[in-house]
């Protein structure tokens, strides 16, 4: 097996609709982004730079969910040109926090907000990139791990499908040492439910995971939420830990739409 | 000693199969290393590739052969698909070797009957090739082998030999022939009508699906054969390969050092249970 | 060597003299609301004047009347991670010209020393020594940094809700190997030696002998403690009574409660499963192999061959319980339990498995 490719493979970041901090996590890597320069043509990445190359792309990072006509049209055009295709973050692979509005009226909120909401084109929901086309990857995060993403490339240039965590916070924050919030304070982490690569960050500060990095595999956030209303904590508060940054991943949706009709409303 | 240290071994040799199946040819890199190299038929090494990990391998070859060792690898995974594109000269870490081998001289005088499906013939490959350079120390040998088409029939040039040696029957059968196939069709447990047994003196040494052992064991049980004579070559999640990382339980028994190769009655009371 | 006796004060000289033998001294410390083991540079770190509330899913730290310096029972971390490295690094290797150089990671451990061991931490040490130490392969690792610790238990004069050690004679009178035991009573700590460098090292701080009213109110006050265990576990029979009971609806039942976190595994004392990872330079010529702590709940571990064995939460659990109460028994000899409770306590669905195992010994007919 030779070290890596004669010419160096393309690379693409694309954003939809998002805050842009995954693409920081690329810039964020600094010398580790400039060695990674030199073993990938960055092609297309308009966060560092204004030149960009047209497809095909062996590898694209698309950051952002669906929200509009319009990324939807552009998403097939992504798909189009790239043999990878690799969501990045909560919004690319769960639809982000802005999928709250799937559980709202748009056209309200348009009215509240804009002074002229004729102006606004947006769908009534907000989407993981997965619902749309085909993902051949998924980094999860909000935002994703530098660490993470640094061994997904190293793996893919040496020819390898990229492992990326599967399992919960709880593992990391046991590996770290870290004392349980909800055993000793009793708060609704979603530690147990939700997918490591973090590092166990809230947990670390004392405070409970909200969950930002999606279900993590064979997770049981139905039992989790039971045993937290068993606790104590009201279920409307359940429901919009569950429908945070992730809220619209099926077991989390599933797991807040089951609270109740008093869960049933976002505040 | 770090049970984790692997050693480079070079790919000698690159032979194809069958459909997604090679057997590499390996030599350690260090001829110091090479030289000292000693496995029993049965045993499994731990192929690592560079940065990206290691996958358990049965070696397949004559343990008597001390110029280098075969491994016969299916592409299915992570790792064994980075082996799809390794080539003749390329470098892979190994340790080994590890784990239980075939009882091959507790079952000396024996009548043997080797049953297999699939891959499962190359963890016995090592076996048969010992039996029959000690022809005369066991009885009658019978090789039963299935696969699913013509196609997944590996060894070929191996069997026809087996079956030109003396006393020594070949039975082959596929699920689903094609116009070349010119032997049995259907399962291995089909065959088993035509072994003639000696249910007293026969030993039986099985690798293959689950599901084709668990019902090969029902029949040769029911044919008077005693549970204890019957050997498994068992397939989990070996790890570690030491015993040290939990992963390749099946049940009380660590298939890594435990076995691979148990006798039936050791792993009874979990063989063929979901989830172990 | 009699019993000996020493008072409050020389607790403070116990702690210099393991220092002045270059250890690096762990004790039980109060951080984050629990204690856990951490270094220590004198006595006065110690968790002191602490007492620790236990239920299923529930743990919290209050003052100690009675001004106990060992008043708390345990914490949610053993001294596991003191002997298996939560996470390191095993195997380093770097591409060379038609080959590549491994270079081992062997541990370069420092000299420690334990003070406040329970003995049901200790009664886990031994069995996590047959694991890793008992095999044709030794844990190198482990090995160096096990082989020379320094363990001063501390007898439990207090039971947690959560403990059963005494069902399982672990505790509360400590049994596996240490140097030193020392049983806190009001006045001070009856001390016993069961090594030379112990009897050595009660010897330098000058130890008076015990009174015959001093050991007669340490027996006293280990035998109150067993007595006061509320939960159990009996042993005898659990294994082929488990393994008879595979396809107890029980089973099913505790599955629609545990959340599959892995928890249970990660406090548990004994549980050893490990998995690797290795990773890659980013210019590709360097490679790295960490062995990390694993658990039978995460979906890589009944992964085999591009199939997963125990994909659901029924088959995780069952594999854990059968693994720790029967398999173990098979695999080192005796249970994998040893009764410190960790596994009810630090569960965040509050699953008890002293319950679970006395529902699951019964025939589901006879239930």
């Amino acid at each position: 097996m030779s070290a890596a490719p004669a010419s160096r493979p393309r690379v693409a970041v694309f954003k939809l609709a998002s805050c842009d901090g995954c693409q920081v996590v690329f810039l964020n890597l600094e010398e580790r982004l400039l060695a990674l320069a030199g073993r990938v043509e960055i092609a297309h990445f308009l966060e560092a730079s204004s030149q960009v190359q047209p497809g095909p792309y062996d590898v694209s990072f698309v950051e952002g969910s669906v929200t509009s006509a319009r990324d939807v049209e552009r998403l097939l055009a992504i798909r189009r040109s790239s043999r990878v295709l690799v969501t990045i973050g909560a919004c690319a692979t769960a639809g982000g926090i802005q999928a709250l509005r799937n559980w709202a009226d748009v056209e309200e909120m348009a009215r509240a907000v804009y002074p002229r909401p004729e102006w606004i084109e947006a769908l009534s929901t907000s989407t993981p990139i997965a619902e749309h086309v085909k993902v051949d990857f998924e980094i999860s995060g909000c935002p994703i791990d530098g660490a993470e993403l640094v061994q997904f490339v190293t793996q893919l240039l040496a020819g390898a499908t990229p492992r990326l965590a599967e399992h919960d916070v709880c593992l990391d924050c046991k590996r770290l040492g870290r004392v349980c919030v909800v055993v000793t304070r009793g708060l609704p982490c979603l530690g147990p439910v939700t997918r490591s690569g973090c590092g166990a960050l809230c947990p670390s500060m004392r405070r409970d995971c909200y969950g930002c990095f999606g279900p993590c595999a064979g997770a049981e956030p139905r039992a989790l939420a039971h045993r937290y209303r068993t606790m104590g904590i009201p279920p409307d508060e359940l429901a919009r830990r569950f429908r945070g940054i992730t809220g619209a991943l099926g077991p989390f949706r599933e797991t807040a739409d089951g609270l109740g009709p008093d869960a049933h409303h976002p505040r | 000693m770090n049970p984790y240290t692997i050693h480079p071994a070079r790919i000698v040799e690159r032979r194809p199969d069958a459909q997604h199946i090679f057997t590499f040819r390996m030599r350690f890199v260090d001829p110091e290393v090479q030289s000292a190299y000693r496995f029993q038929p049965g045993q499994f090494n731990m192929l690592y590739v560079f940065g990206v990990g290691e996958v358990p391998i049965s070696i397949s070859s004559d343990p008597a052969d001390l110029d280098g060792f075969d491994h016969t690898v299916r592409i299915v995974g992570r790792v064994t698909g980075l082996l799809d594109h390794a080539e003749r000269g390329d470098v892979l870490g190994l340790r080994g070797p590890y784990g239980s081998p075939w009882p091959l001289d507790a079952i000396a005088g024996n009548d043997v009957v080797v049953v297999t499906g699939g891959l499962g013939c190359a963890p016995v490959t090592g076996a048969i090739e010992y039996m029959i350079r000690r022809r005369a120390s066991y009885g009658r040998l019978t090789i039963v082998h299935g696969v699913k088409t013509p196609k997944d029939l590996l060894y070929r040039e191996r069997f026809d030999r087996w079956k030109r040696t003396p006393d020594t029957r070949v039975l082959l059968t596929v699920d689903q022939p094609d116009k070349t196939w010119h032997y049995h069709v259907g399962v291995p447990l089909d065959l088993f009508d035509a072994i003639e047994l000696d249910p007293a003196r026969t030993a039986v040494l099985m690798c293959g699906p689950e599901i084709m052992m668990k019902l090969a064991i029902r029949r040769l049980v029911a044919a008077g054969i005693a549970p204890e004579a019957i050997y498994l070559s068992l397939e989990r999640n070996m790890r570690c390969g030491v015993g040290h990382c939990g992963h390749c339980q099946l049940g009380g028994k660590f298939v890594c050092k435990d076995g691979p190769i148990l006798p039936y009655p050791a792993v009874r009371r979990w063989f063929g249970a979901a989830g172990f | 060597m009699p019993t000996r006796f020493l008072d409050r004060s020389l607790l403070a000289a116990l702690v210099e003299a393991l220092l002045r033998r270059g250890r690096t001294v762990y004790g039980p410390v109060s951080a984050d609301g629990a204690i856990g083991f951490d270094e220590i540079h004198d006595v006065t770190e110690l968790a002191c004047a602490l007492r620790d509330v236990q239920e299923p899913g529930r743990y919290r730290i209050e003052a100690d009347p009675g001004g106990a310096t060992f008043g708390v029972a345990n914490g949610p971390s053993g001294l596991k991670r003191l002997f298996l490295a939560p996470s390191e690094s095993v195997l380093a290797v770097a591409r060379g010209v038609g080959t590549f150089h491994v270079e081992d990671r062997a541990a370069q451990p420092e000299p420690i020393a334990v003070l406040g061991a329970r003995p049901c931490d200790l009664a886990a040490l031994a069995i996590q020594d047959r694991v890793l130490l008992g095999g044709r392969y030794p844990e190198p690792r482990y090995g160096a940094r096990r082989r020379d610790a320094f363990l001063v238990a501390v007898n439990c004069t207090r039971a947690a809700s959560t403990c059963f050690c005494a069902s399982l004679g672990d505790g509360p009178e400590v049994t596996a190997p240490h140097d030193v035991a020392l049983t806190e009573l009001a006045t001070g700590f009856v001390a016993h030696a069961s090594s030379a460098r112990g009897r050595v090292l009660l010897d330098e701080l000058g130890a008076r002998e015990a009174s015959a009213a001093e050991q007669a109110e340490e027996r006293a006050a280990l035998a109150r403690c067993a007595y006061d265990q509320c939960r159990s576990l009996e042993p005898a029979g659990l294994a082929d009574a488990l393994y008879a009971n595979l396809d107890h609806p029980r089973w099913d039942e505790v599955a629609e409660r545990c959340v599959a976190c892995g928890n249970c595994t990660m406090v548990c004392p004994t549980c050893f499963c490990q998995t690797t990872s290795d990773h890659l330079s980013l210019d590709g010529e360097r490679a790295e192999r960490t062995r990390s702590w694993d658990s039978c709940f995460t979906p890589d571990h009944g992964y085999v061959h591009g199939k997963n064995y125990r994909p659901h939460t029924r088959e995780k659990y069952r594999q854990w319980l059968t693994h720790k109460l029967a398999g173990w028994v098979e695999q080192f000899g005796r249970s994998g339990c040893v009764g410190c409770g960790r596994c009810i306590t630090w569960c965040p669905a509050a699953i008890d498995l002293t319950e679970e195992a006395a529902a699951l010994r019964v025939a589901p007919r006879d239930a």
